[in-house]
């Protein structure tokens, strides 16, 4: 895609309001700096175009299809509709089919309070499941000494894999099998922790827009109580003794 | 170097060759009779060949499909300048019995030969109209002086020596073909882009990818005529300024691929293919590709991404093929029966192809024929033939006595047919305007025992499993969609059920990414259009009001 050049060169209409864009540059891009939120589960600014969540469908009047704006170039003229009922129940139930096809559990999640799929779904009103939840068994990968990987949490938008290989350029990631099997590999499938190829960088950490993948030690199951602490201090301050306290681990 | 392939003399050898015997026994090798038996037929008509001293009289030559697989094994007699002769069940004894019959002073044939004598008149034969399959069951797949000698590579020869590319172009357009993998998008109309399309290398990808339920058509036009297939690519790489081709063949079809393989050998061999063809200034280099067997890898972008040794994942378009295909070079993906049309319409001029069929579909379509009926098999008939006309002409009707319920065409992504519209033609957008397509052939008739939800099912459940996975919709939807049929199917479904298969029917079809997810719905909605009583029947709660979302 050609790089956006200094000025806006064209003009588009999204939702009624014109708006200029610069030539080559994604109905996406053009809504968001417009002020026009469009969601997206799987689009980052500086990564390669995927266009597999399709939360970001808008209508183009003319067009008989809808179109995904991150993978739509904004043309001079285009007419724009980013909210109707039809994409916003478009949106719902593919939003629905992605909690009931993984494990999201927001309450016990790390991400909780801070997940793209969560929070476009309190935007999409998604009070409730319709579809049956799948309850996949896709196992954790702890692997990693630094990080962890939930699959149950992946919605398999690739940010992780787009990102390893365009911006830090090691190439872990990658999804393996296919349909409702498809999960995200590292290496030729290998735990984590055995890649020698990933340089514990962290960038899919950040990208990811789910808890699939996260820093160790910020999993609810991985809180530790400390409760041998308050019979120290006890002791400290009612004896004076200060017994050497082995740390838990 | 050696110098290029004489055609008229090969011709005139092979024809020589021919003419030292006074009969030809043909008999199918191909895939429906081979698992009929035709190798024991074949061995038995060999070796009866030689215990009865005919090795100089007679000829047995296997060949491809003739077409009607529910006799098979089948085999024919041509003597020398007279009528073929058809036999249908063919074993092994019944082949040792029609050699014996062959010979100049044998008594007359016993009844287990005659009785076996299939009626060339019968409507499964006059109904249609061989122009893809003109060499199917005529000729020897496996030597090239067989094709030859048919007038092969005569159509090359003629464009390489008298015509520009342009000329090529303008004759596919004349001719009104359309792509047979299933859309329809005027063939003449993707060689003028890739045509007018710049860069150092452009391909022309031949997609054998035939991955829809039932469905042997391009298969067989691969193993039984594999260098009509070549030629055709030839000719769109000459229209187009090509210089590579792939042949993308996925891997269950391996005696497609081995053919194919031997062909381009035996091609380059002759200097039909390679640099410098027919000692002209046109080169190509042409080279299979095999596929893993993904239904997706029949998808235009996801073919191409499987060619390039990637993960067979559909892209979005645009950018179309022809502007960024291959490595990033312009590519036209045609269908394999589309590019096997080609050397017959430059061959025999666009006139005599646009004069079959109706005025929008023009040539033949070729169907592989399943389901309940008395004649199945792989049939070429003329575009605009109504479904009635199949079932009841060429099909023979429904088998056991049952009735007539509906006809699937386009597989997966099709739609199916039901009884009052068996008077419609087969065309485009005729079929589309069913809530079908033409698909690339696929027509699966079923008889009244079949319930619909059942059939919407099973395609769901092939959808669901041949689904990449890259998008959500298909990805997540497919399996919701098998769910909720699954309910309705075993009686547990709702009403509500049956609004939300509606629903989210309509979500998977219209946010999809590819043709796959698209199209994964139409089995569904046209079920549901033409037999919607059936599905209500189904449910625990059919009297009650639709419920609303809980």
């Amino acid at each position: 895609m050609a790089r956006p050049r200094a000025q806006p060169d064209a003009a588009v209409t999204i939702d009624g309001a014109p708006v200029r864009v610069f030539s080559g540059e994604s109905l996406l891009a053009a809504a968001n700096r417009a002020g026009i939120p469009i969601p997206t589960l799987c689009a980052v600014q500086g990564l390669s175009v995927w266009g597999g969540c399709r939360v970001c469908v808008v209508e183009v009047a003319g067009d008989h299809t809808l179109r995904p704006a991150c993978a739509t170039t904004a043309v001079d003229g285009m007419e724009v509709t980013t909210g109707s009922d039809r994409l916003v129940e478009h949106r719902r139930q593919i939003v629905e089919l992605l909690f009931a096809e993984g494990n999201h559990v927001c309450a016990v999640c790390v991400s909780n309070g801070a997940c793209e799929l969560q929070d476009l779904a309190v935007d999409l009103g998604v009070d409730h499941i319709r579809f049956a939840y799948q309850h996949p068994d896709r196992g954790v990968d702890l692997s990693h000494p630094r990080y962890g990987l939930d699959h149950n949490r992946c919605i398999l938008c690739s940010r992780c894999v787009r990102t390893c290989a365009e911006i830090e350029g090691a190439n872990v990631w990658a999804i393996a099998a296919r349909g409702a099997g498809s999960r995200l590999v590292a290496e030729l499938d290998e735990p984590w922790g055995e890649s020698t190829s990933c340089t514990s960088c962290g960038k899919c950490v950040a990208v990811c827009p789910t808890g699939a993948l996260f820093d160790k030690g910020t999993g609810v199951g991985e809180m530790r109580h400390d409760r041998d602490v308050i019979g120290f201090l006890a002791a400290a301050r009612e004896q004076g003794e200060w017994h050497d306290r082995e740390q838990q681990p | 170097m050696a110098a290029a392939l004489d055609l008229d003399v090969v011709t005139a050898a092979e024809q020589t060759r021919r003419g030292r015997y006074r009969q030809r026994v043909m008999v199918c090798q191909s895939i429906s009779c081979l698992a009929a038996g035709a190798q024991a037929t074949r061995t038995a008509i060999e070796q009866a060949t030689d215990e009865e001293g005919l090795g100089h009289d007679v000829q047995v030559v296997p060949t491809g499909c003739m077409g009607l697989c529910s006799r098979g094994p089948l085999a024919q007699v041509v003597p020398r300048g007279g009528a073929p002769t058809l036999y249908g069940d063919v074993t092994a004894e019944a082949g040792r019995q029609l050699v014996a019959s062959l010979p100049r002073r044998a008594p007359p044939p016993p009844a287990a030969v005659t009785d076996r004598v299939l009626d060339p008149d019968m409507p499964f034969f006059a109904c249609q109209r061989r122009f893809v399959l003109a060499n199917a069951g005529r000729i020897d797949p496996e030597r090239i002086e067989d094709y030859v000698a048919e007038g092969g590579y005569r159509a090359m020869q003629t464009a390489l020596q008298s015509m520009a590319p342009d000329d090529v172009i303008e004759a596919i357009a004349a001719s009104g073909l359309r792509g047979r993998g299933g859309a329809g998008y005027p063939t003449a109309k993707k060689w003028r882009l890739l045509a007018a399309a710049g860069g150092e290398h452009k391909y022309v990808v031949a997609n054998g990818d035939e991955g829809d339920p039932g469905a042997f058509m391009d298969r067989t036009v691969m193993e039984d005529d594999p260098h009509r297939v070549l030629e055709g690519i030839a000719l769109a790489a000459y229209a187009t300024g090509a210089d590579r081709a792939f042949l993308y063949v996925r891997a269950e079809f391996a005696r497609a691929v081995e053919r194919l393989d031997a062909a381009i050998r035996a091609a380059r061999r002759h200097r039909l293919l390679g640099r410098r063809v027919l000692g002209s200034d046109f080169s190509l280099d042409v080279s299979v590709r095999i596929g893993a067997g993904a239904f997706v890898c029949g998808e235009e972008t996801a073919l191409m991404a499987s060619v390039e040794g990637g993960r067979g994942t559909p892209r979005l378009r645009p950018p179309y093929p022809t502007e960024q295909g291959l490595w990033g070079a312009p590519t036209v993906i045609n269908n394999v029966e589309t590019l096997a049309n080609v050397p017959g319409i430059i061959g025999r001029g666009p006139e005599a192809f646009a004069a079959i069929g109706t005025s929008a579909s023009n040539g033949t379509k070729v169907f592989a024929l399943a389901g309940s009926l008395v004649n199945t098999g792989l049939i070429e008939v003329p575009m605009g033939i109504t479904l009635r006309q199949i079932v009841e002409d060429v099909g023979g009707g429904i088998a056991g006595g049952r009735a007539f319920k509906a006809a699937q065409t386009g597989g997966p992504s099709g739609g199916c047919i039901p009884a009052e519209l068996l008077d419609t033609p087969m065309d485009y957008e005729r079929l589309q305007a069913l809530g079908s397509i033409m698909g690339s052939g696929g027509l699966i008739v079923m008889d009244d025992s079949v319930t619909m939800p059942e059939v919407a099912r099973y395609f769901m459940e092939f959808c669901r499993d041949e689904s990449c996975g890259k998008c959500v919709p298909c990805r997540a939807g497919t399996v919701q969609l098998v769910g909720l049929l699954d309910r309705i199917c075993t009686g547990a479904g709702t009403t509500r059920d049956l609004a939300q298969l509606e629903s989210l029917g309509q979500t998977v079809r219209e946010t999809s990414l590819c043709g796959l997810g698209q199209t994964a719905p139409n089995p569904l909605f046209s079920t549901l259009e033409h037999f919607r009583g059936e599905y209500l029947d189904l449910l625990v709660d059919g009297d009650t009001a639709g419920g609303e979302d809980g």
